[in-house]
């Protein structure tokens, strides 16, 4: 500590150790932590809820759980691990954390806004425990009409304030983070300087933006249909259901994309650093990241293919969701491209990214049989579809999370963490997920419904490996937590760029000052300037 | 996919040609994902930090590669594209000749209604070698009917008629699911279809009369509630007649037309303003909450008798 | 009076353009995110009248299209005012300022009260929804969806103006108290473009439940 209080300038941590100071700051460093303990908080109790949910799925007949507590644990799982978590998970962190620092800016364009972004989230957070405590809800997170508005006994509203108050939190995150890289970079970095990472934000935020108000707005309407009985979404007051599934999905699908694009944007940079080489084709990787925001906003009728919605618009969501496909497999040549001739070391980060393309190409390949319309009439609503979205959301977002606290962790925190211990934990993580959840593809495929309490015996043998592989995974989801807790104590300290990576967040020191630069940066080449043949940075 | 009949039987017509597109799916995932990884592992071991492989300059960007690893994507997905979409036109188009049986979705059963008057409750008693359309609806959440066996699914929604076909292709007993969440005994909700020989299908329809056929059990609905007061030949009510309507195209008060099927009819007995046929007032009243949807379905079968008697007539 | 501006702390910035820049960058970023919220409702508006034409020809005909006529014209004319206003701010006539932006909140004001006498008398016939809704002529459940969206949609609306008069109040009060001149007026311009979106929105509500089945 001695020699920290000696330098000219503390660190953004010792600034001011009092709780007063975290929760009042306006740092973007701060708030992206205040965002970690929460979204940590959240996670585990979604997870909880899935892991009840496993050992039901144990043996066929619905005996641990009455069939209630089962629809409530799912809703519950998918409404925090949506909302609650993986929306806001690199966004709200890493984003808020790292965006200012690669652009080279003192903090992002509206502190105090993004300090009541966090806030908002919390409001968001106490509805859902409310919800939780009062007894829970059971419409599933997708919350459809007329169950929602007329069926349900359970605390809907309640549930629906929660979605609807968070919802701003991440519109707050997206406007500031528009502004902030529209107006703040520093002298010289122009828009095709950006790291990948910056580009990811940025097109997350566009997505954030437009698409979060139609899904705020549908709930409302809901709410207000269910309180006060009179509304579109029921056919028996003269609505229409389908108005609320086209509603719903235009949010629903590109909130997949503000899972997975910031996922992107963190893996272009670990495979660059690991690799000792520019990303290859930055151009056609931005290009993409915005192609996948924009055509994202075009494909949600693929949801309700065999809704009612007419077969021909039906047609026309295939062929867009067959387009939407082809930028995600331009990231992943690319990805591979990138490794060619590099320099390639396997730390923990690059385990977790590797990892992180593997189950996305796992999960986006699954995404061309759903697009593929005869065969998603088959597989919809089925533990297919479940595999699919959980390949993407939580084997690819969730590993791409993960290689971020990895990689960004001595920066954040000015410490390092125990190696072998990481890299386990990305092997048992990796080993895990797969385990629970491709018997789910093969489930799916052969006819078992999502959403049962009870299911039909002759799938027992594959809910019972994929229970096996919930409870790994669970392990290498705590491990991380005991080991980079010891390193936060005790870990050795990091010097300014412990991995030899490019990028001005690497230029300062670790953690760094409050206002992030001692001199303001400038910036005079394009990113991931690595030196190949050296094998390192710099 | 012989091998997974038993566990995973082909038993409609279409079901071996969906097989055929899901397994041209799997191959193609299967080489796709293999080869991209495989070629990953290569790199990585051999660029893998301190290894002898000559790294020398390589470029960081290539527009041909681009080109071809966006072109080649994008050929193998619009032929997908086409295969799936072919078949889904297939799937979503009835035969004309089908034979049409009603389903009526309720918290947490299926009701059948034949033709002929028969009822069942989360069984569907179906000939092999014919094909069959389900008219569905449902009387209060949206549910979807599901069977694997078939490879068919198809939501239920309330307030409006849906359909499904199929053409069952082997005997025997398959589980039908209910695929939409819709409350507490969601995943109870489900039943069997019973594919049998033809034969065996008659004899199964006398064994289980209904009250009359379906048209008649409509019939009865039709008089009950005064229907013939204005829609009968003697009535003095300015109401358009019934016989021959269903199947042709009406034309409507507000200069457009509509093919007069299930669901219009259904519409006019509920909301009876909204479409009014050309010519004739806005009288008639609704009969939404008199009627169940039951008693609509069965209405619209006699109806829809009324046009095949029509027909049969010279 | 005092000659120059109270400019508030804002050390992300280098320099006032920046900040500007930034602040009126976002200020359409928000509005954006309104545009889409608002989408919801018009779109919702859309289908639902396909699905019954006839009752929301009916329900138009029970909407006062003079009073609504009226406050289009009031609230047209507070934009010129505001545009005035922000112009006013922008040359650092302080005095000119002040009274444009009374004048816009007026005629918020105006708009505010002759809104609620149209609900009232809607109130009067019965034609609220939930709260007392007895129209029992053809297309009933049309007609109710109808005023629910009229209601909603409106009332949103209403709601915005609230906050945009509140907001002018407040840019008075700062106004007076010397807080804006040539150099710094930002808050002042951005609640400009929030009161013509607000205005803006009407243009296309107005339309939608008075006009659009009268001729």
């Amino acid at each position: 500590m001695s020699t920290i209080a000696a330098a000219p300038e503390p660190s953004y941590i010792d600034v001011s150790y009092t709780l007063r100071s975290w929760l009042t700051t306006h740092d973007h460093k701060r708030i992206g932590l205040l965002y970690v303990v929460s979204i940590t908080f959240f996670f585990f109790i979604a997870a909880v809820a899935a892991a009840i949910m496993r050992v039901e799925l144990l043996t066929p007949a619905g005996d641990l759980l009455e069939a209630d507590t089962y629809n409530k644990l799912f809703t519950v799982h998918g409404v925090v691990m949506v909302w609650f978590f993986l929306i806001p998970s690199i966004p709200a962190t890493f984003g808020n954390f790292l965006l200012p620092l690669m652009i080279g800016a003192r903090d992002v364009a509206f502190p105090r806004l993004n300090l009541a972004s966090w806030y908002v989230y919390s409001l968001g957070g106490l509805f859902v425990i409310i919800t939780l405590i009062a007894g829970g809800v059971d419409t599933g997170w997708t919350f459809y009409t007329p169950y929602t508005t007329m069926f349900s006994n359970t605390h809907v509203v309640a549930a629906i304030c929660g979605v609807f108050i968070v919802g701003f939190s991440s519109i707050f995150t997206g406007l500031n983070f528009i502004v902030t890289v529209h107006r703040m970079r520093a002298p010289g970095l122009n828009w095709f300087r950006l790291p990948l990472f910056v580009w990811a934000q940025y097109a997350t935020s566009l997505v954030m933006v437009l698409a979060t108000p139609v899904l705020a707005m549908t709930l409302a309407l809901v709410a207000i249909e269910r309180i006060l009985q009179v509304g579109i979404f029921d056919p028996a007051l003269g609505g229409d259901p389908l108005l609320f599934q086209h509603l719903f999905w235009f949010y629903s699908h590109p909130a997949v994309y503000i899972m997975v694009l910031p996922a992107m944007g963190v893996v272009s940079e670990v495979i660059a650093c690991f690799a000792r080489r520019p990303v290859f084709g930055y151009r056609f990787m931005v290009y993409s990241l915005l192609g996948i925001a924009v055509v994202g906003f075009t494909v949600w009728g693929h949801h309700m293919f065999v809704s009612g919605q007419s077969m021909y618009a039906g047609m026309v969501f295939s062929l867009l969701s067959f387009l939407v496909a082809v930028p995600s497999s331009i990231k992943v040549f690319n990805w591979t491209a990138t490794l060619y001739r590099g320099s390639v070391s396997f730390e923990a980060p690059m385990l977790y990214a590797l990892g992180f393309i593997a189950l996305f190409m796992m999960g986006g390949i699954t995404g061309i049989w759903l697009a593929a319309l005869a065969a998603d009439v088959h597989l919809t609503d089925t533990y297919f579809v479940v595999a699919h979205f959980h390949y993407i959301m939580v084997g690819a977002a969730v590993m791409a999370y993960f290689s971020a606290i990895h990689f960004w962790w001595p920066k954040i925190t000015g410490r390092l963490y125990p190696e072998s211990w990481a890299r386990l934990a990305a092997i048992v993580m990796f080993i895990g997920f797969n385990l629970a959840f491709f018997p789910q593809y093969i489930a799916g495929f052969l006819g078992m419904p999502r959403r049962y309490h009870a299911y039909p015996p002759e799938y027992e043998v594959l809910n019972i490996l994929s229970s096996a592989g919930a409870a790994v995974l669970a392990v290498a989801y705590v491990l991380p937590l005991i080991y980079l807790g010891w390193s936060l104590l005790r870990g050795p300290r990091a010097g300014s760029s412990p991995w030899g990576a490019t990028g001005l967040e690497w230029e300062t020191t670790s953690p760094p000052p409050r206002d992030n630069f001692r001199r303001p940066p400038r910036v005079d080449g394009p990113p991931y300037a690595y030196d190949t043949e050296r094998g390192h940075g710099p | 996919m012989s091998d997974l009949a038993g566990y995973f039987p082909d038993a409609s017509i279409m079901a071996g040609r969906i097989d055929a597109l899901l397994l041209a799916l799997t191959l193609v995932s299967v080489l796709v994902v293999g080869g991209i990884m495989a070629v990953i592992v290569w790199f990585a071991f051999r660029y893998r930090r301190g290894s002898p492989a000559a790294r020398g300059p390589a470029p960081s960007r290539s527009r041909t590669l681009e080109v071809v690893w966006i072109t080649v994507p994008l050929v193998v997905f619009l032929i997908i594209f086409v295969w799936a979409a072919m078949l889904y036109l297939e799937l979503r188009s009835p035969p004309a000749d089908a034979l049409a049986i009603n389903v009526v979705a309720k918290q947490w059963m299926w009701k059948v209604q034949h033709p002929g008057g028969q009822r069942e409750i989360n069984e569907l008693h179906v000939p092999v070698g014919r094909p069959i359309k389900l008219v569905m609806t449902s009387q209060d959440v949206i549910h979807s009917l599901f069977v694997p066996a078939f490879r068919v699914k198809q939501d239920v929604l309330p307030g409006r008629y849906t359909t499904l076909w199929f053409e069952p292709s082997r005997e025997g007993e398959y589980p039908l699911l209910c695929a939409e969440f819709c409350g507490t005994d969601h995943s109870g909700m489900t039943g069997r279809v019973v594919v049998m020989a033809p034969q065996d299908y008659d004899q199964w329809l006398e064994r289980n009369p209904g009250a009359g056929t379906l048209a008649q059990q409509g019939e009865v609905v039709y008089r009950r509630h005064g229907c013939s007061g204005c829609h009968g030949e003697s009535a003095t009510v300015h109401a358009p007649g019934l016989a021959g309507i269903y199947g042709r195209r009406a034309s409507l008060e507000d200069g457009g037309t509509v093919m007069v099927d299930e669901g219009y009819i259904r519409d006019s007995i509920l909301r009876p303003a909204s479409e009014v046929v050309a010519g004739y007032p806005p009288i008639m009243p609704s009969y939404q909450g008199q009627l169940d949807e039951e008693e609509i379905l069965a209405l619209v079968a006699y109806i829809r008798s009324l046009a095949d008697r029509e027909e049969a007539a010279p | 009076m005092a000659p120059d501006a109270v400019v508030p702390d804002a050390p992300q910035f280098e320099d006032g353009e920046q900040r500007r820049s930034a602040a009126t960058l976002g200020m359409w970023v928000f509005l954006a995110t309104e545009v889409l919220f608002f989408g919801v409702l018009f779109g919702g508006y859309a289908v639902i009248r396909l699905l019954n034409y006839d009752a929301f020809v009916v329900g138009s005909h029970h909407t006062d299209v003079v009073l609504g006529t009226v406050n289009t014209a009031v609230l047209l004319t507070s934009s010129l005012t505001m545009a005035l206003a922000v112009r006013g701010a922008g040359l650092g006539q302080r005095r000119d300022t002040t009274r444009w932006l009374v004048l816009t909140l007026l005629l918020g004001l105006a708009f505010l009260g002759i809104k609620g006498v149209e609900y009232y008398q809607e109130y009067q016939d019965a034609l609220v929804p939930v709260l007392a809704f007895r129209y029992q002529g053809p297309h009933a459940q049309g007609v109710l969806l109808f005023f629910y969206l009229y209601f909603v949609m409106t009332g949103l609306h209403a709601l915005h103006l609230i906050i945009g008069v509140a907001v002018v109040g407040a840019m008075v009060v700062r106004n007076r108290r010397g807080h804006f001149g040539p150099e710094y007026y930002i808050p002042v311009e951005l609640t400009g473009l929030y009161w013509h979106f607000v205005d803006v929105v009407w243009i296309f509500l107005y339309p939608l439940f008075y006009l659009v089945a009268r001729v």
